[in-house]
This record gives structure tokens, sequence and C-alpha cells, in this order.
């Protein structure tokens, strides 16, 4: 199939499963009329109506928790939060009562319910827009917390994510949207959990990343490659669960490794994996694991300062270059 | 001595129903007195918050439930299971920590459910179930099911985000839901005075453009009688509205709080005077629907019920270490999902089972 967005996968996504399943509705601010703050929704209200497009007051707390309570009675949200920044006013909806209901209640009732919400920065939202959330959430048990980079896994994940029985939180990335890929032209198409993929194969070093830091971690891939080194890109696709299998087969094959992710680098994702590498390929490491991660400020307003506070290619590169020196490759 | 609203309200009464108020209410009421007991022998853990004082408005509330209806509640749940009709041995067996609890000994005195009944749990975060109710009002209404939700929580609620916007959406989305705020006069040690600028909590719906009405919680009928009319309301016009009943824990906050510190003593007798069991049995004898020494009777039924609970959920087990992973996801793919977050252990841990003892 032809190349489409992110936001066209993912509107494509669920414009099927709003057709394939009855049980299957859409709950947010702005998510009709208006067709969504980021127009992932755009069209759906028309075709599907009010009632399986629901357009929801500014309420976060009460539509996630009543996401939650027609997940209990056997509906299937799919509840966008327009950023994940204002998921925090709901944050015990999330975690308090989404991740624990199944486990309190014995088994007997489920929630059912996908959360999308977009995250990242790098257009000047400032302090309150511009978080990279998942890895707070990807600690919680009773969550499956997924981050796709490319619109084939929007698509196949966003559809993996609805028949799920589970909560999933399904973290975007706002400057995704228009990056552009071929999906397949199959609505039967999912993407498992718990699978990460090697998207570009390498032998010196591995570059590990989810959502966005996945297309700047190609990029540096590109430019270590003019000087002789093929680096090894793995998307993660899934922080919980989390593809640990994936990430070592690679490290064992490259001995050094570089976590890059749009989060603080301090408590996140890096850190867990670099604990779980550490455990898992101890003798195969030349170097320790590398962490690139956003400034740990508020992001600023200010263009360089915001440039500064950012994880851009030319950060993971360097720290790419750093460890591959340390281990007298370049 | 009753009321002129419960003279009315009796009227039509039959002896069988009677019987049955009566008699759930007194079951409460010997639970919990029970329960304290066995709090106090250390076979109950965590926090336990009993509603001696408030069987009325539980009772005469869910009596008004019709089948298919959806009931959500707070933490101090335990009249609520009761009075939904989770039997009394399954319920404290939760109390206990045991495997034939209603919620496995996963949830304990706050978390009581019982799916079969629609009682969808006993919360712990004040105020947070209200939203988690409208969804499921939500999900009647979106499915054409002609049923209700009740949803009751205490007075501190009032004071949360959550009412708020739980409030607001169940009106501008017509969803079929009683909200009901059992009024036991405080928070924990903060009176409603001290918490709300509208001490009148009922008034708060009109906020809303929504229904509200404050009934006496100590009167069973009174309460079963707004309860059933606004669950009525809320299945056939899709109306939702607030229902506050004014009632009195003779207990403090839980059993860690005396209660005694923010309430004077004559308050409490006060409320003792008013007691909605000793009413409503003086009212049902006085019109001979059930005489003195058949609610005798009743007291000695739930006395003995309440006595086998306590020694079926003795004997019973504990949930084996074993099932500790259990029903933490449902999907049936999680297993292969999580299987390479690595070997040893179902959800990533480092796999080797604790040895300390348990």
């Amino acid at each position: 199939m032809a190349d489409v967005t992110y936001r066209e996968a993912l509107r494509r996504a669920l414009d099927e499963e709003l057709g394939r399943d009855e049980s299957v509705f859409l709950m947010g601010e702005e998510i009709g009329r208006f067709e969504g703050s980021y127009k992932v929704t755009a069209g759906l209200w028309d075709k599907y109506g009010p009632t399986r497009v629901r357009e929801t007051p500014i309420s976060e707390e009460g539509f996630l928790g009543a996401g939650i309570g027609a997940a209990m009675m056997g509906l299937r949200p799919v509840v966008e939060v327009m950023t994940i920044n204002f998921i925090l006013v709901a944050m015990d909806q999330v975690i308090n009562h989404a991740a624990k209901i199944r486990y309190m209640f014995g088994g007997t009732v489920g929630v059912p319910m996908v959360i999308r919400a977009p995250g990242g920065a790098g257009a000047q939202l400032t302090a309150q827009h511009s978080q990279s959330l998942e890895g707070w959430f990807a600690g919680c048990p009773g969550l499956k917390v997924v981050a796709p980079a490319t619109p084939a896994d929007a698509y196949g994940m966003l559809k993996t994510a609805i028949r799920d029985d589970d909560p999933v939180l399904f973290c975007e990335n706002l400057i995704m949207y228009n990056v552009t890929g071929s999906i397949p032209d199959d609505p039967g198409y999912t993407v498992p959990f718990g699978r990460a993929q090697v998207i570009r194969e390498g032998t010196d070093l591995t570059l590990v990343a989810h959502s966005y830091a996945v297309q700047r971690a190609l990029r540096v891939a590109d430019r270590l490659a003019q000087d002789g080194v093929a680096a090894e890109v793995v998307d993660l696709r899934s922080l919980r669960p989390l593809d640990v299998d994936t990430v070592a087969e690679s490290v064992r094959k490259t001995n050094r490794v570089v976590v890059a992710e749009e989060g603080w680098s301090t408590f996140g994702v890096g850190a867990e994996l670099a604990a779980r590498i550490s455990r898992v390929c101890f003798d195969d490491l030349d170097a320790p694991v590398e962490r690139v991660g956003s400034a740990e400020v508020p992001m600023p307003y200010s263009k360089p300062l915001e440039r500064a506070a950012l994880p851009l290619e030319s950060k993971i590169e360097a720290a790419a270059r750093n460890l591959l020196a340390e281990c007298g490759v370049l | 001595m009753g009321s002129p609203a419960e003279t009315d309200l009796a009227v039509g009464l039959d002896a069988a129903t009677a019987r049955r108020l009566f008699k759930q209410m007194a079951l409460i009421r010997r639970f919990e007195e029970r329960t304290e007991e066995q709090y106090t022998r250390a076979r109950i853990g965590g926090y336990c918050h009993l509603a001696i004082g408030e069987e009325a408005s539980s009772v005469g509330a869910i009596d008004a439930l019709a089948d298919g209806d959806c009931l959500f509640a707070s933490y101090r749940d335990h009249a609520t299971a009761l009075a939904i009709g989770s039997p009394a041995a399954a319920v404290m067996a939760e109390l206990f920590g045991k495997e034939t609890g209603v919620a496995h000994g996963r949830g304990g005195s706050m978390h009581l459910l019982d799916v079969e009944r629609r009682f969808f749990g006993g919360w712990g975060i004040v105020g947070a179930h209200l939203p988690i109710a409208a969804g499921a009002a939500l999900a009647l209404d979106q499915t054409g099911r002609p049923n209700a939700v009740l949803c009751q929580f205490g007075d501190g609620a009032v004071a949360t985000g959550a009412f708020h916007e739980a409030m607001n959406l169940a009106a501008v989305w017509h969803l079929p839901i009683v909200f009901h705020v059992i009024n036991n006069l405080y928070g924990m040690g903060t009176s409603v005075e001290q918490s709300s600028a509208e001490p009148e909590l009922w008034k708060r719906a009109a906020a809303y453009r929504m229904h509200g009405e404050r009934v006496d919680g100590n009167d069973v009928l009174a309460v079963r009688e707004a309860a059933t009319r606004l669950l009525e309301q809320a299945r056939h016009d899709h109306q939702p509205s607030l229902l506050e009943t004014i009632t009195y824990r003779y207990r403090g906050h839980s059993v860690a709080d005396a209660g005694k510190a923010y309430r004077t003593k004559e308050e409490i007798l006060s409320w003792r005077e008013r007691d909605p069991i000793t009413r409503f049995g003086l009212l049902i004898s006085e019109r001979g629907l059930v005489g003195a020494a058949e609610i005798e009777t009743v007291w000695q039924e739930v006395a003995s019920e309440v006595n086998d609970a306590i020694d079926q959920a003795l004997a019973s087990a504990a949930p084996s270490r074993e099932s500790l992973y259990d029903h933490l996801y449902g999907d049936p793919d999680t297993g292969e999902q999580f299987s390479r977050m690595r070997a040893g252990a179902p959800f990533g841990e480092r796999g080797e089972e604790p040895s300390w003892p348990t």
C-alpha cells in the first residue's frame, strides 16, 4: 500500500476497529466535530455518530473513570487524552483503578480499555506540554504500555491494543504524526506486544529506542555508517511487556549499547534497560550501558534552549562515538 | 416512635418485606459488632471501617435495586455487601483474608465485591469510584439495558474533583445513575460544616440541573421510597439524581479511631436515641407486621448466622502463595507477550522466589 502518515495509520486502525466490533467506542476531548486536537479521529464522528465517537468535557479524571466503568461492563473504550501531560490529573484512575481492577476482582471483571496519548517535545510547547512520561506507567503492574515508532506499527499495535482484554496505554508522539511509511493492506493485521524489532542490523553498536527516538537513532546509524561503524537499531515497540531477549541478543552481538529516549534518564526506560542488560549480558559488555535522554529541566520555550534540552541526533551520536572511542573502535 | 412520614410509608408494607428489611439491618449490626471484636483478636488486618448506626441508609437504598442494576460503594462496605445479599461467611472470610472471601482474600475490608449480584466494589480512594460508576451507567445506556446504577459514597467524597466531574458527566450525558451520599456528618474527624461550603449536600445537584433530595437516613422506609423513585427515574427517564441520607456512625472513622475527639458524648447519645433498627422494630411490631417475639427470633437468627460466618472463615484456607500472580492480566496472549521480558518470572522480576517466610 502507498505510504501513509502515522496519523492516517492510527485513523485507519480506529475506523476499522469501530467497524469490526460494536463494543468499541471512542471517547475524548474534541474528538468529534473538531476531529481531534491532532486530527487523528477526522471523519469518524460523521461516520459513526456521537455515541460511538463520544465528545467529552474537559474532565480527564471523569472520562477516564467513565472509560473504566464502561470497560468493566464489557465495552471497549478507546479514550483519547489530548496529550499525555493531561493524564496527570487522572493518574488515580489509571494507576489506582484501571491497573488493579482485574486482580482485585479475582479475574471476574477486566478493563479492556485503550488510552491513546501523544507525548514528546520539539514544537516549542514548553514545560507543561512537552513531556514523555511513559516510563512512569511502564513500572505499574496491570498496565500494558506500548509506543510504536512507525506507521505500520501504529496501525498494527493500535488494533492489538483495542482487541486486548487489559488496559493499554498507547503512547503516540506529536512530531511523529507526519512521519510516513507503508502499512499492510489488511484489516486483520496486528502487531503482537512484547516483540521488539531490529529495525536496522549492525555489528558494532546497539542503539535501543522507542517512539520518536527510534527515528533519531536510525539517522544516527546513517551518520555512523559514514565512518564505517555498523550500528544496530532496536525498536522496543512496547515497554510493558518489555522484550529483553531481543535487546540481549543484539548486545551479545555488538557488545556495546546506547539507550536513547525522549523522557528523563533518571529512573527512566534506559535505567530499566541498563539494569536488565547488566544482569543478562554482564560478560558481553565492552563498556557500561550509555543512556541519552532529555535534559532534566522543565522544557524551556526558547528554540535554542529547547534544542539544548532535547535528545537530538547530535547528542545520541556523541554518546555513541564516546562509547566507541572508549572501546578503541573509533 | 415512628414519625408521621414513617406512618405514611408503612401503609401497605407487608409482613415479609418488614421482616426482610429488619433482618438485613440486624444482620449488619451484629456482623459489625462481631467484626470489631474479631479485629481486636487480630484476625482482621489493615483498615476496618464499621457502619454501625448507618444500617437504614444502606439497606433502604439497596433494597430498591432491581435485577440487572449495578451497585458501587465506598470502603465502608460491609453493610453494602450484606445488604446486596453476599453470604456473611464469604464477607467475613474476606475480612480474614481467606480464599473463600468475596474477593479471594485480595481485597479485605475496603474492597468487598460480588459480581454475581452486580456489586462492583468497595473502593478505597475517596470519590474516585464516582466516575467509574458513571461509566457503568454509560455502558447500560449505550447497550440499551433497562437498568440503573446506584453509587454510594460518604459525605467526604463531595469535596473531591471526581464528584464534580462524575455529576457533570452524568448530567450532560443523561446517564441512568443515582448518586447516593450517605452523610454521617463527618469525613474522618472533619464535620460537613467544616468541609463543605454548602453543607446541605443535596443542593449541589442544582449545579448540574439534577434532581437532589435529602431524606432521614435512619428511616429505612423513607430511604427505600426515595431510592425506588429515583432509580425508576434513572431507568425510565434517564435522569440522574443525588440522594442524600442523613445518618450517623456510632463508632469512629475506623477501628483505629475512638470517634470521641471531635464529637460530644451528648451528640452520640442523641443519635443512639434515633437508632434505625430500634425505631423500625417498634414500628413494625406496633403495626402488627412482625411481633416482638418474632423480632427476638430474628436477632437470634442473625447472631447464629454471624457465628457460623466466623467459624467458616476461621476454617477456610488462605490463598496459596502460588496464586500471587493470578489474574494480573486476563488477555489470553499475555503470557506470550511477557515471555521475553526475562525467563523465570511471569512479569520480568529476577525470578528466584524469595526465601523469606510469609
